[in-house]
């Protein structure tokens, strides 16, 4: 793998975007890549818009990547996953979750609801839209919190890396007590995709 | 030891503990907060705390330094100018210990109230300036900066911005040992370490000398390196984050990357610039390296393309790339369908938070309210729409009472964090009861230090490292200050919040309100376990708790058009009371049986 490969992963504040990110970007140090992740901290805590940048390849100069040339779009949220399309090439993968989060904005009246999400998605991504419903798959799992490693799951079928690396990855990043209902929502994602 | 994947911030503290350093102090502020927090896992071997404002922090790491011990400080940008009054007078003095400054820039403002390049105040301050441009470069420099002090008696800055804080790659930490390095004694030196007029005269010609050899140093620095390139019509200089921009906007083309960068390599890079048709500096922020290179005669080509605000990126210096080399390389921007209008979604007090009901009543009373820096500065938003004005931290009480002098005759009020009010709170308002102002100060206190992620702050009643500590409080800091007007109140009670905050407001002298309440996220949902619900039978569509801005209480059955019962969402209540408080039909409750 010369190129450098983008993705992208947005949703909301809370959503665990960002240690989905992080396993995301050890997998791929685990499969010996060079990898940098970036990520907006800071107000995201309060309810807003989150995301992360991973970039893995022979070499990765910028943490960041150039608008329009993401290879790979992973949305917690099907809204964010339309608000992102700029960011995404014409050849670029979407999985999106069923997930949708109404924002303030929209439950306090401030702003119309948006308009049917789901087809928006589907004009506007295609063929290369995937879907996920992690929420079922954390429920299945059974802990609603581990809905992000049911989406880490499904994303695995989309890259080129074993599973030992992601499992490795994810063993790495969670609390020992946590690891087998994680492991279970993991498997759970994957298998959706197959 | 294989490579770590780390931030920016979690590699400088690694650095650090390889460098052996003793003692770490600093406020927190985005993007630089989890230095400390990762400093702290090293407790036992470097003694850290939470200082109560950038400029103590540094004057402890200069304590610290004078006693032989090799210091870190760290701040945010804005962090910098609360304390560049020590850092201008101990670069007089010079190091005994090693002293290593992290002032962590925010460009393009992601969470900072103003946008400035801390180069010009480290030139300014005769310290030395090194940008790392990931998170390798962030170790190695952390790991070299306390000898280079040392060596050389100066201050030594790490120029971190949010994204090299905030990024993560691979770093060889080496084998991840602590350094083995004593602190040097300290010896009683009045002529280096007091600065009255006669000592200080001699220190500025030391100052000057320090400066030569830190340009040696820099001459010699392996963080300054040549890198080739295929062509050679343009060479580009760029430093920290820019590099990286330039590596893949500019594949060809040879750049000399600067780590080391105040003072300016200007021979290395006069070498460089021989070897290439034209000389391009690329840098985030202001003309700091671009300025010294013209100074040092040495011409570049300057270009039209805005690249002196806000954050760099790759698609920024393809525009500049256009510029310098025509349409050669640009791609057509390819046809993308529109997109639906899509509701924004900004940052939010969290639902339950005990600031709500303080701005609602504000806004209520119709007060004037200067705001100050922390989570509580989002009463700005709709609907509360609560804060006329925002600077910096402490400014809202100063602000006040500058407008009541100017004769604003109406109902004023300061709004304060208890961190906030302990970092330069307490100084405006000595000011105000000194001087006989006649505003309400409300510290908004929830007893952590909320927006920067929860750190324990004076209030708090532990430190950093979770010890149990003095609690001080705020309502006993007022009172001996002079304020005779005191008021504690709960800010869950809104009814005894509107009568204090009414009787305070139009009392003609200085007064304090603390509004206590914690903070829900630190506290867990503290507040009430079980979430409220609104019983439709009751509620009249009238809109009132609709005001209030909770993101639990949704749009629920449309009564009549524009109209709407409110709903409450049970996973995001945590039955903190205000909205049943809000209502004029009693229509809200709680759920518990």
């Amino acid at each position: 793998m010369n190129e450098t490969t983008n993705v992208t992963l947005v949703g909301v504040g809370g959503q665990g975007i960002l240690l989905t990110a992080d396993v995301l970007a050890r997998t791929a140090a685990e499969a010996g890549l060079d990898v940098k992740k970036s990520e907006i901290h800071g107000m995201s805590q309060r309810g807003g818009s989150v995301s992360s940048q991973v970039r893995f390849g022979a070499r990765v100069h910028s943490p960041i990547i150039p608008e329009g040339e993401t290879d790979l779009l992973v949305a917690f949220d099907a809204v964010e996953a339309v608000r992102a399309f700029p960011s995404v090439r014409p050849a670029g993968r979407a999985l999106v979750d069923r997930c949708y989060l109404v924002p303030i904005t929209v439950s306090s009246g401030l702003q119309p609801a948006p308009e049917d999400p789901d087809g928006a998605l589907a004009r506007l991504y295609g063929e290369r839209l995937l879907r996920v419903d992690s929420r079922a798959l954390a429920a299945e799992a059974g802990n609603p919190r581990t809905a992000n490693m049911a989406i880490a799951g499904a994303l695995s079928r989309l890259l080129p890396f074993p599973e030992e690396a992601w499992l490795s990855a994810l063993r790495g990043r969670l609390p020992a007590k946590l690891v087998d209902v994680n492991l279970r929502a993991f498997a759970l994602g994957r298998a959706a995709l197959a | 030891m294989s490579k770590l994947f780390l931030s920016g911030n979690e590699a400088i503290a690694r650095g650090a503990y390889a460098a052996g350093c003793h003692v770490a102090s600093a406020y927190p502020g985005t993007p630089s907060t989890e230095i400390l927090e990762n400093i702290a896992k090293f407790k036992g071997e470097i003694n850290c705390e939470w200082s109560v404002n950038e400029k103590v922090a540094l004057e402890i790491g200069i304590g610290a330094s004078i006693a032989g011990a090799r210091a870190l400080v760290c701040m945010k940008h804005v962090g910098l100018n609360v304390a560049m009054d020590p850092l201008m007078t101990y670069t007089f003095e010079g190091t005994n210990g090693g002293l290593v400054v992290v002032s962590a820039d925010d460009p393009g403002m992601h969470s900072s109230q103003n946008e400035q390049d801390n180069r010009v105040l480290q030139r300014f301050a005769r310290a030395v300036t090194l940008e790392p441009s990931d998170s390798q470069e962030a170790f190695d420099m952390a790991r070299a900066a306390w000898d280079l002090s040392e060596r050389t008696g100066s201050i030594v800055f790490l120029r971190m911005t949010t994204r090299t804080s905030h990024s993560s790659s691979l770093v060889d930490v080496g084998d991840g040992a602590r350094g083995a390095v004593e602190p040097k004694p300290y010896v009683k030196n009045p002529k280096k370490y007091v600065s009255v007029p006669a000592n200080a005269r001699a220190m500025r010609f030391e100052v000057e000398k320090r400066l030569e050899v830190l340009r040696q140093e820099s001459e010699a620095s392996p963080f300054n390196r040549e890198e080739p390139g295929e062509r050679t019509d343009f060479g580009f200089v760029a430093s920290a984050a820019a590099y990286n921009y330039v590596k893949e906007a500019f594949p060809e083309f040879p750049v000399f990357k600067v780590g080391f960068s105040n003072p300016l390599p200007a021979e290395r890079i006069r070498a460089f610039a021989a070897k290439v048709g034209a000389l391009v500096v690329v840098e985030e922020l202001d003309p700091v390296l671009r300025d010294a290179i013209v100074l040092a005669g040495i011409p570049v080509r300057d270009y039209a393309t805005e690249l002196r605000m806000m954050e760099l990126n790759v698609d920024r210096l393809r525009a500049l790339r256009r510029e310098l080399l025509g349409g050669e390389g640009a791609a057509p921007a390819p046809e993308k369908p529109a997109l639906p209008a899509l509701p924004a979604r900004p940052p939010t007090l969290c639902a339950g938070c005990g600031h709500r009901g303080v701005f609602y009543t504000l806004a209520k009373l119709k007060a004037t309210v200067t705001g100050d820096i922390g989570c509580y500065t989002l009463g700005v938003a709709p609907p509360l729409s609560s804060m006329d004005t925002t600077i910096c931290m402490g400014a809202s009480i100063g602000a006040a009472f500058g407008m009541r002098k100017a004769g604003y005759k109406g109902r004023l009020a300061a709004v304060i964090g208890d961190s906030t009010f302990f970092h330069s709170g307490m100084t405006g308002l000595l000011d105000v009861v000194y001087n006989k102002g006649a505003i309400t100060v409300v510290v908004l206190d929830n007893r952590i230090t909320g927006m920067t992620g929860h750190q324990p702050n004076p209030g708090t009643g532990r430190t950093l490292l979770g010890e149990p500590t003095v609690q001080t409080s705020i309502a006993e800091v007022a009172r001996a200050l002079g304020v005779k007007r005191v008021h504690e109140v709960d800010v869950y009670n809104l009814a005894e919040v509107e009568r204090v905050l009414k009787e305070e407001l139009d009392c003609g002298e200085p007064s304090v309100v603390v509004a206590y309440g914690s903070c829900v996220i630190a506290a867990k949902k503290a507040v009430g376990a079980v979430p409220h619900a609104v019983d439709p039978a009751k509620c009249k569509s009238c809109g009132a708790c609709f005001k209030l801005g909770c993101p639990a209480i949704v749009r629920g059955e449309e009564t009549a058009p524009g109209r709407f019962r409110s709903k409450i969402e049970p996973a995001a209540c945590i039955g903190c009371d205000v909205c049943a408080q809000v209502c004029p039909f009693k229509a809200i409750s709680t759920t518990k049986e």
